[in-house]
C-alpha cells in the first residue's frame, strides 16, 4: 500500500443523487490510504481538508441542467473560497458539470454529439505534467480511463476556447491509443476533444473521465491513480492560508 | 403575474437533439423544414410585482438560474393573473 508520512486529507462532497462518492471514497481510503471524509452539500465547512472531489453522479437528478442546482448548496459557497486560497479542487464527470455552473472553470457541457449515454473505455492524452494532479503523469502520457455520461460534450465560445488553449489550460485530450488526438476518438463531440481542463492559477481540475474507476487493477486499469498520487503529493504544497 | 420563459441553445451551440428532431420530421417528409432548435420552456408565477419590477425580477432568474449564458439565450412573456382565467 502507498502512504504518506503525512496523510493528506481528501474531501469528497456528496450531493442527492451523487453517486461516485464511494468509488472515490475507496481509492482514497483502501487504495492509497489517506485520510477521508464525506462533506454533505448542506455542510459549511470543509472539516479541514486538502483537497476537495466533487465526484460523479446526477447531483439534484440534473434538474434544469447539469449541476445547475447543485452550485447553489451551502457547500459550494466553501469550495469556491477553498478554491481562492490555492486549494485543490477536483471535479470528475458531474463534478466537471458542477464547476462549470459555478463559474469555477470556463465553458459548458452539452448532450453528447450522438445523443446516446456514452459508458466505454477512453484514452486520455495529458498535455501538462505540471500540475498538482498530474506530476505522477509522464510527458504526453497516455491514460486508459472509462467515461460514463450523456452530456460530457465540452463546449466554450471562440475566445474563450483560444484562451485556455494559449493558457494551457487544457490538461487531457481524448485520443487512440498511440497519443493521437483525432476525431474518432472523441466519445462525445467536445470541442477540440477536450476531456479535461483547469482554472488559468491550476488548482482547480475538471474532467468528464471517472480516474476513481481505473485505480485497481481487479477493475481493468489502474491509471487513475497516478492522478490521485499526484493530488496526495501535492496538496499540502499548494495551499495558502 | 406569470412568466413564459422560453431557453433555447445559443445558434453557435451544437444541438444533436433539434438536428435529430428535424432529421425525424424530414423522414416524416416536412421536407421544407430547414432547421430544428430544442429548447425548454418555463413558466414562473410571480406575485405582488408591478410589471417593470416583474420584468427585472424575471431577467435576473433567468441570469442566475433558470438559463446558462455560455450556451443558452432567452426570453420571456408576462401576463397578468386575470387574463388566464
Amino acid at each position: 500500500m502507498f502512504r504518506l508520512e503525512v496523510a493528506v486529507k481528501f474531501g469528497v462532497v456528496v450531493f442527492p443523487g451523487t453517486w461516485s462518492d464511494r468509488d472515490c471514497g475507496w481509492v482514497i481510503d483502501r487504495v492509497l490510504g489517506q485520510e477521508l471524509t464525506y462533506l454533505w452539500h448542506k455542510d459549511s465547512d470543509l472539516k479541514g481538508c486538502d483537497c476537495v472531489i466533487l465526484p460523479g453522479g446526477f447531483s439534484y437528478g440534473d434538474y434544469l441542467r447539469t449541476g445547475a442546482i447543485a452550485r447553489f448548496a451551502p457547500i459550494m459557497e466553501k469550495v469556491g473560497e477553498f478554491a481562492d486560497r490555492g486549494g485543490l479542487v477536483w471535479g470528475i464527470c458531474n463534478g466537471f458539470q458542477v464547476l462549470c455552473e459555478a463559474g469555477l472553470l470556463p465553458g459548458a457541457l452539452i448532450r453528447n454529439a450522438s445523443l446516446e449515454f456514452r459508458c466505454e473505455w477512453t484514452n486520455l492524452l495529458v498535455e501538462r505534467t505540471d500540475l498538482p494532479f498530474t506530476t505522477k503523469c509522464s510527458d504526453r502520457d497516455v491514460l486508459r480511463v472509462p467515461i460514463a455520461h450523456g452530456e460530457g460534450s465540452y463546449f466554450a465560445d471562440p475566445a474563450t476556447l483560444s484562451r485556455i488553449e494559449q493558457r494551457g489550460q487544457v490538461v487531457f485530450r481524448y485520443c487512440d491509443a498511440g497519443g493521437r488526438v483525432i476525431p474518432s476518438a472523441n466519445p462525445n463531440g467536445s470541442l477540440h476533444n477536450i476531456a479535461g481542463i483547469v482554472n488559468a492559477r491550476g488548482n482547480v481540475l475538471g474532467m468528464m473521465p471517472h480516474p476513481e474507476r481505473c485505480a485497481e487493477a481487479e477493475l481493468g486499469g489502474t491509471d487513475g491513480l497516478k492522478l490521485f498520487r499526484s493530488a496526495a503529493e501535492n496538496a499540502l504544497k499548494v495551499l495558502v492560508s | 403575474m406569470i412568466a413564459r420563459v422560453i431557453v433555447v441553445p445559443k445558434p453557435v451551440v451544437n444541438d444533436p437533439q433539434g438536428l435529430t428532431v428535424k432529421q425525424g420530421l424530414a423522414s416524416l417528409g416536412f421536407r421544407e423544414v430547414t432547421d430544428v432548435r430544442v429548447g425548454k420552456y418555463i413558466e414562473v408565477n410571480l406575485e405582488g410585482a408591478s410589471e417593470h419590477e416583474a420584468r427585472r425580477r424575471v431577467e435576473e432568474m433567468c441570469r442566475q438560474l433558470l438559463a446558462n449564458h455560455v450556451i443558452e439565450d432567452f426570453r420571456f412573456d408576462l401576463e397578468p393573473e386575470h387574463k388566464r382565467r
